[in-house]
């Protein structure tokens, strides 16, 4: 079984709606949204929930106030500044290590588990998805991508897949990380845009620290081709391999008004054709991989 | 006043607001907490004057004085720690260096070391005082580097703090404390969706905000529909302008073209500060 996982470095730059049209065209994979914090491939993809599961995030302190001295001892050794001067939690920023339930003499705390999110399994008219909602504002949504994650890889066993597609959230942190971990290959999608160089610079490095074979598709080419060439230059100088370039075009807004892959809406556009000849390019590649 | 500004989703505008908004104000310090991609000096190039390491505190532990008794792996929460007969076992990327497994060791093995996981730094470009910070690549957790950008907050000043994308810690940690926050979002499908998760969050934080939507002009109405049904104010529309993008790709901030974007925010900022 393969693995692609399709990240970015910087938001925005157009992820998943590269990735529900690979979908769309791929007809026999699992698909898994591990943008958990802000997931939107469900609005173009329109999964039918089969199954629902808690996700058990970090754990919250709380304080028996029938038991408690007001010593102050759990606020000093808060690491997160958790603990206000009036001895309240701050459930935002409580990580749930426990180390005030350690120094506390009263054995006045305890740590309660709380429900951070779902993880979903669904039907698509495209196959299985495996998907999440955090909670806003929860911690953890890197163990809560290695959950889609392990779901995604059970049903791809049961249903005999060999590829499970993979949105991943921007930035390179810990979200990121769990999307990437193990997988074949990861495909970065930029823009023409300075900030979109330098972000694209981080993702590779990233794939780089993992050992992750890396593509490149630059999306919205034409806004500013000077800026395409030297992101293509860089490509070939640190061996990404350019999958391809997708033009700007309004369509990929109205499709996605139409809750719709671009590749359905407008199957004649020069966006799916490149976005066709890209996926081609992939499955090529990760064919000859073996 | 300390003003965020967030979206939910990524690539909205938040990094062109808050430069934008910087340019156009006086006496501001711009904090660029989106450290995992940070971009507010590819817009602002400034000159770097300080520059300090991150680090984190994690356990060392000494073979010597340990017996494997378990005691630390079976109070990490985390999973960070292994113990097994002959030797612990230590796991970086999960430690979140809450110092417990030093105070639950019977026999005072474990002390702590620093960990290097990314740096800050600090400069000034065009009269706006800039700190960003950068977490080094392969390293997971943000949130240490955020907090030490915002331990360089001075409140005197009108303090912009552009925050990453999504809705998880990294998000909470850059906004958290802040008077007001600017919610940049785009008239489209996910634009909407994300931008109800993130003020789900500013409600969870009684963090007072308002909307900005970027690329208006592009997609449906149905965001300003909701923004009317629920009462939240939408205080700027930047529309969708092929030279405003451009300038953007280039990495130069739109009010330097367009100066008479300058009163637009300054109007901005007097709506907030009025709230």
């Amino acid at each position: 079984m393969k693995q692609i996982t399709i990240l970015s470095g910087k938001g925005g730059t157009g992820k998943t709606t590269i990735t529900a049209s690979f979908a769309v065209l791929a007809h026999d994979i699992v698909m898994a949204d591990c943008d958990v914090d802000a997931p939107d491939l469900h609005m173009l993809l329109h999964p039918q929930i089969m199954k629902t599961q808690e996700f058990k995030g970090p754990k919250l302190a709380v304080i028996d106030r029938t038991k408690c001295t007001e010593c102050g001892l759990c606020k000093n050794s808060c690491r997160f500044d958790a603990i206000d001067d009036s001895l309240q939690i701050d459930p935002f920023s409580c990580e749930g290590c426990g180390v005030c339930v350690v120094v506390c003499p009263e054995e006045a705390i305890s740590l309660q588990e709380r429900i951070s999110g779902y993880a979903f399994i669904s039907k698509t008219k495209y196959g299985t998805m495996s998907h999440a909602r955090l909670n806003p504002g929860e911690a953890n949504s890197g163990k809560l991508v290695t959950l889609v994650r392990h779901n995604a890889r059970q049903v791809a066993e049961k249903e005999n897949r060999e590829l499970i597609l993979i949105d991943g959230p921007p930035g390179i942190g810990c979200p990121v990380i769990a999307s990437i971990s193990g997988v074949n290959a990861g495909l970065v999608i930029t823009e023409p845009t300075v900030s979109g160089i330098h972000d694209l610079e981080r993702a590779l490095q990233l794939l780089r620290h993992f050992n992750i074979s890396s593509f490149v598709c630059v999306n919205m080419y034409d806004i500013n081709k000077e800026n395409t060439k030297r992101i293509i230059g860089f490509c070939e100088k640190n061996g990404a391999e350019i999958a391809g370039t997708i033009p700007f075009d309004p369509l990929v807004t109205k499709a996605m008004v139409a809750g719709k892959t671009v590749v359905e809406y407008a199957p004649r556009s020069a966006v799916s054709h490149e976005i066709k000849v890209i996926w081609k390019e992939i499955l090529s590649a990760l064919k000859g991989n073996e | 006043m300390i003003l965020s500004i967030a979206s939910g989703k990524g690539g909205t505008g938040k990094t062109t607001v808050a430069v934008n908004m910087a340019l156009s104000l006086k006496d501001v310090q711009l904090l660029d907490c989106d450290v995992e991609e940070p971009n507010v000096h590819l817009l602002l190039h400034p000159e770097i004057n300080e520059e300090k390491p991150v680090y984190v505190s994690t356990p060392q532990v000494n073979e010597e004085l340990c017996d494997h008794c378990g005691k630390c792996s079976e109070f990490c929460e985390f999973n960070a720690l292994f113990v097994t007969p002959e030797k612990v076992l230590f796991f970086t990327e999960l430690c979140h260096s809450c110092g417990g497994c030093l105070l639950v060791c019977p026999k005072n093995a474990i002390t702590e070391k620093n960990l290097k996981i990314g740096e800050i730094k600090m400069g000034v470009a065009e009269g706006v005082e800039l700190v960003y910070g950068e977490l080094n690549v392969g390293e997971p957790m943000s949130v240490p580097v955020i907090k030490d950008v915002k331990k360089q907050i001075k409140s005197s000043k009108t303090v912009i703090i552009d925050s990453p994308p999504g809705a998880s810690c990294p998000v909470i940690e850059s906004v958290h404390g802040s008077d007001y926050c600017l919610l940049v979002s785009e008239p489209t499908p996910f634009g909407l969706h994300d931008l109800r998760i993130m003020i789900q969050v500013l409600e969870g934080l009684n963090i007072p905000f308002g909307v900005i939507i970027n690329r208006a002009g592009i997609g449906d109405r149905k965001i300003y529909d909701f923004c009317e049904e629920k009462g939240v104010p939408i205080l700027l529309e930047i529309p969708f302008q092929r030279k405003i993008a451009e300038l953007y790709s280039r990495g130069i901030p739109f009010v330097v073209e367009m100066p008479e974007w300058r009163r637009e925010f300054r109007l901005l900022m007097d709506d907030i500060k009025g709230v």
